[in-house]
């Protein structure tokens, strides 16, 4: 019974981690670019909402009105003024900038409002702890179940308007090939702009549920973006359900590892990051292109 | 005012120059073919034309406006759609949403799904298949497709028989040939002469990045041609 509840309550970790690795899993599907900056951005809107919430009383759901149009304009920013230009430099620049935006925003949050660990729970009444007893071992959070309904809700709009619009077909083609998408018609920049927007606004729901389920300082974006990268890679970068199930597989893990030892949490979720990682990297064709650039290098 | 007016275009690789002075003026409703030796620019022109490669000098008016300094996606939002070299197609995108990605060029005008699919009848049963998993023939017939969607009033073909069996091609052609009564003006490159020759009205060779001959399709001679194409220079301007 014990086993049961860790798996449930893993998957439903995996739903957070799923939420949080979409803007981070999309970014890279659709626009070849690992952000760095990624946890630090999520981090930044559960500041954002938490000012809003403290200050104006807005509940961190009214708050994410403002908030998530708010971090769209600061993905269209990033990548008009930011990403755009890094790529031009080759694959890497865009890292190093997304690396540097990050180390920017963690230090301007640290200065803003210092040390203290701040979270959105006090906002919401009693959701934050308040559950439902599925039996007498085994109950589910209502912050849990909202948020994993959250990822497959966000996942699976994200997908639909990818394949059901034409600006989803804009953003998709322009991923492909950006030169050919110009010759009939597309403005592969806007459609850039576009995607950058809408990764960024989902990020503002990773802030939201980060802020809602625990609690955060300046510093918190770094782990953030690792449980994201772990999730992307499992679930096999590039594919939005793919992300859904890393994080549900990265949660599962982790609960497990639990149930060993305290500190087989985060063992355990990093040793199933890896074991996939290398599996991929022998097996799978992402693995091939992988061996066969650093064979090219070498010739 | 002719439609499509060249006038001294000059496009460049890096140091090399690929299209050297070229000029020329196409009408509503006519078929250029575009002919000559491998490197000798026509690629280039046709990607200068469609705004994929940037000129280095000249410029290109389409309807009286000049088009030279604007970016692909505005041209063909002005009627000009380039069937690239080697198609370019999305590869793992639906035949479908490959033509309604054309959309995006905003105009209206007879060419839309169905259409295309009455134009191109083999594409019938691939509409929900992946580009990358078409035929030759399917995929030519896509990419030719979704330059139409654009509703273009200039058509740009590169090479669209390159690799495809002689009896698809001959459908192609066939395909084209009904076109070009809809005042469709058509710029094609073509490596087969003859091919060239019978579905043009007008022709020009080019060689090393210059015009070097052009005329109307009945008045050139295969041998004229022949001689401009390999840069045997006893033959000047004709028509």
């Amino acid at each position: 019974m014990i086993l049961l509840n860790q798996i449930l309550q893993g998957a439903l970790l995996g739903g957070y981690y799923a939420l949080v690795a979409c803007g981070l899993s999309f970014m890279f599907s659709v626009m070849r670019v690992i952000n760095l900056a990624h946890g630090s951005l999520a981090v930044l809107a559960g500041y954002a909402l938490y000012v809003l919430a403290d200050r104006f009383g807005l509940s961190p759901f009214t708050g994410m009105l403002i908030v998530a149009p708010g971090m769209a304009a600061l993905g269209w920013a990033l990548q008009r003024f930011v990403l755009e230009r890094a790529s031009r430099a080759g694959l890497l620049a865009p890292v190093l900038a997304t690396f540097g935006l990050s180390i920017v925003i963690d230090n301007l949050m640290f200065e803003r409002f210092g040390a203290d660990t701040r979270s959105l729970a006090p906002f919401v009444d009693d959701l934050a702890y308040a559950s439902w007893a599925l039996t007498d071992d085994i109950a589910i959070g209502k912050l849990a179940l909202m948020t994993f309904a959250a990822a497959v809700i966000v996942l699976g709009g994200i997908q639909l308007f990818l394949t059901r619009t034409s600006y989803g077909r804009a953003i998709r083609a322009t991923a492909e090939d950006a030169d050919t998408v110009g010759l009939i018609g597309v403005n592969p920049r806007v459609a850039n702009a576009l995607a950058a927007a809408i990764a960024l606004a989902s990020v503002s729901l990773a802030g939201l549920f980060l802020g809602l389920r625990a609690t955060f300082d300046p510093y918190s974006g770094g782990a953030q973006l690792i449980f994201a990268f772990e999730a992307t890679v499992i679930g096999g970068a590039g594919s939005l359900w793919g992300t859904l199930i890393g994080g549900i597989v990265l949660g599962v893990a982790q609960s497990l590892g639990a149930l060993i030892s305290p500190q087989g949490f985060f063992l355990l979720g990093h040793g199933v990051f890896l074991a996939v990682l290398f599996a991929r990297l022998a097996f799978d064709d992402f693995g091939a292109r992988v061996r066969s650039a650093l064979a090219g290098g070498r010739a | 005012m002719s439609l499509l007016a060249l006038v001294n275009v000059q496009a460049r690789h890096g140091l090399l120059q690929a299209v050297r002075g070229v000029s020329l003026s196409l009408e509503k409703g006519e078929t250029l073919a575009l002919v000559g030796a491998n490197g000798a620019g026509k690629t280039t022109l046709l990607r200068a034309i469609a705004g994929a490669h940037k000129l280095s000098g000249g410029s290109i008016s389409l309807g009286g406006v000049d088009v030279g300094a604007k970016p692909s996606y505005a041209r063909a939002a002005l009627g000009i759609a380039l069937t690239p070299e080697g198609r370019k197609l999305f590869s793992r995108m639906t035949v479908e949403e490959n033509l309604l990605l054309a959309k995006a060029a905003g105009r209206s005008g007879a060419f839309d799904i169905d259409a295309i699919m009455a134009i191109f009848p083999n594409l019938k049963a691939r509409r929900k298949s992946l580009a990358g998993s078409l035929s030759g023939g399917e995929q030519q017939a896509t990419a030719i497709g979704r330059a139409l969607m654009t509703n273009p009033d200039v058509l740009l073909l590169d090479e669209v028989s390159l690799g495809l069996a002689p009896i698809v091609v001959e459908r192609l052609y066939g395909q084209l040939e009904a076109l070009k009564g809809s005042g469709l003006a058509i710029i094609l490159v073509e490596q087969d002469l003859k091919r060239a020759m019978a579905a043009a009205t007008r022709i020009a060779c080019m060689l090393e990045g210059e015009i070097v001959l052009e005329g109307r399709a009945g008045e050139l001679t295969r041998e004229a041609i022949m001689r401009a194409y390999f840069g045997l220079r006893s033959s000047g301007r004709a028509a």
